[in-house]
């Protein structure tokens, strides 16, 4: 019997008021444990997905279920991470990471308990209190990551979280992101401009084209899990990144 | 040299060469016109001949502009909090709110001694109005400047009003609240002594320093009205010495004002 997907997204269409046709005619169905990157030139909505997904924004035209339920109804499954760490300035790591629970009402001694578990995936020790501000962009995106993952999320949506970070920290957090993957099932629709993150994290690479935002082409990525340092070097990897930046520019161009 | 040593020795040199420059003012002046300026140690001797009567209206003084203070504090928050909540909402008020800080204190006090009655209600009401504008501006401003991505943040957790209110949008407008209290509590101790001037009273316990003010300049006691213009300087430190330690303790384990790495 086939697994029911966690997202399904039927012909939907999404225009903000008068505005023009965002995303157009979108077929997407994801299966659990699935990782999805969304790719595209700017203007072709792929965070607007993301906003239908949590729920925050009605469709305009098809139907979109998110665990079986209305992306409403489901809002408790899904956790965020920004390309901004979006953190609160006033308060400690740990109480940041405590945020998103506490929002949601889950106990302090729960909280104390996902967070340390938290802190641990994401191998972030000894900071617990110190600020933001004393902390460096890559640490800043881990105490995000981790405010996140306190919530066990069934969809975890990331809208470029390692968009504003220097190549090796993202590298690293890209291997680190697989590792907690390994340990935290979740499906991940994750949203980028950089093809290389897209090939190593993905399973499933979602090109899209813009004006009006649609679906040009799915890619596959059958490299096996855990991926690491190798996989990045081997020559499968190099030619599927050539071809999915192929893909990209075609887009681009037209 | 060490910065902290400068801090100290900066405003020190320049305190002694104002203070050179005052005596040589007065020594310039001819005889009959040297009671213009008395020197620092007569105003300290004036200072300490009506000590008994200066500390009573510093009391009475300092009383009128915590209780002014604390009251703008309160209010202003709570119609700060009010008008963060719409454009329409401000805009509708925000004129009013104009009025009353164009209201000159000099008309105003007549009509509150009438309404009120002299003394210390008429002083915490002008300190009030003194002080009330620069801290509801600031916190409103502090209010509806809350970084967006905080707010899409909260949004999508599903937050509260409550909630988004009070854990994000009053901690994150904490910076702004502190600007308009330093300028508040500046403010304050001249509302009062403009208020006790104005307002002022006798009765009771005796009036403040605006009255005290009054009956010096009345009784050509210049000294004794130059030591009260120190008292009343001295009492403005006091405030806003107490609101930086305030907004140290608030502010200073997070906010970047106080991790400057230029200047």
């Amino acid at each position: 019997m086939p697994v029911p997907p966690i997202v399904a997204f039927n012909h939907v269409v999404k225009r903000y008021g008068d505005g023009p046709v965002v995303i157009d005619g979108i077929d997407l169905t994801a299966a659990p444990g699935d990782f999805i990157s969304l790719i595209g030139p700017s203007g072709c909505g792929k965070s607007t997905l993301l906003r239908l997904i949590a729920g925050l924004s009605p469709l305009t035209g098809g139907s979109l279920t998110v665990d079986g339920r209305t992306p409403e109804d489901a809002a408790a499954e899904l956790a965020f991470v920004f390309q901004e760490p979006t953190l609160l300035p006033w308060l400690t790591v740990a109480h940041n990471i405590e945020v998103a629970q506490q929002l949601r009402g889950v106990s302090a001694a729960d909280r104390a308990t996902a967070r340390r578990r938290a802190v641990e995936l994401v191998r972030l020790h000894g900071r617990d209190s110190a600020y933001p501000r004393q902390l460096s962009g890559g640490q800043k995106m881990r105490v995000s990551l981790a405010r996140a993952l306190t919530l066990e999320p069934k969809i975890l949506l990331l809208d470029e979280p390692f968009g504003a970070l220097d190549e090796m920290t993202r590298e690293h957090l890209n291997e680190e992101l697989l590792d907690i993957r390994e340990k935290q099932a979740w499906t991940a629709f994750f949203v980028t401009h950089s093809v290389a993150e897209a090939v190593f994290l993905s399973n499933r690479i979602i090109v899209m084209s813009a004006n009006p935002g649609r679906i040009h082409r799915e890619v596959r990525v059958d490299f096996p899990y855990p991926r690491t340092e190798a996989t990045r070097l081997s020559r499968p990897y190099h030619d599927l990144v050539a071809e999915v930046s192929g893909l990209l520019r075609s887009v681009e161009n037209t | 040299m060490r910065r902290p040593f400068l801090n100290i020795l900066l405003p020190l040199g320049t305190g002694l060469l104002m203070v050179a420059c005052w005596y040589a003012v007065r020594h310039a002046l001819s005889e009959d016109l040297k009671f213009l300026l008395p020197t620092p140690d007569e105003i300290w001797a004036a200072l300490q001949a009506n000590s008994e009567s200066l500390s009573r209206a510093t009391l009475n003084t300092s009383k009128g502009a915590v209780l002014g203070f604390v009251l703008a504090v309160v209010v202003s928050f709570g119609l700060a909090l009010i008008l963060s909540l719409s454009h329409l909402i401000r805009a509708s008020l925000y004129p009013y709110l104009m009025i009353l800080q164009m209201m000159p204190i000099i008309v105003i006090a007549p009509i509150l001694v009438l309404w009120v009655g002299a003394g210390l209600n008429s002083v915490v009401i002008i300190t009030f109005l003194i002080c009330f504008f620069p801290l509801v501006v600031n916190t409103t401003q502090g209010l509806i400047s809350t970084d967006r991505n905080l707010v899409e943040l909260f949004r999508m957790y599903r937050a509260t009003r409550w909630q988004e209110t009070f854990w994000l949008r009053v901690p994150a407008a904490l910076p702004y609240f502190f600007t308009g209290l330093r300028i508040a509590a500046v403010l304050a101790p001249i509302g009062a002594l403009v208020g006790d001037y104005t307002a002022g009273s006798s009765a009771g316990d005796g009036g403040g320093l605006g009255f005290q003010a009054i009956i010096y300049s009345s009784q050509a006691k210049y000294s004794a009205l130059f030591a009260t213009a120190a008292v009343t300087c001295i009492l403005g430190f006091v405030f806003a010495g107490a609101v930086n330690i305030l907004s140290w303790l608030a502010l200073s384990k997070w906010h970047d004002s106080y991790h400057r790495t230029d200047n």
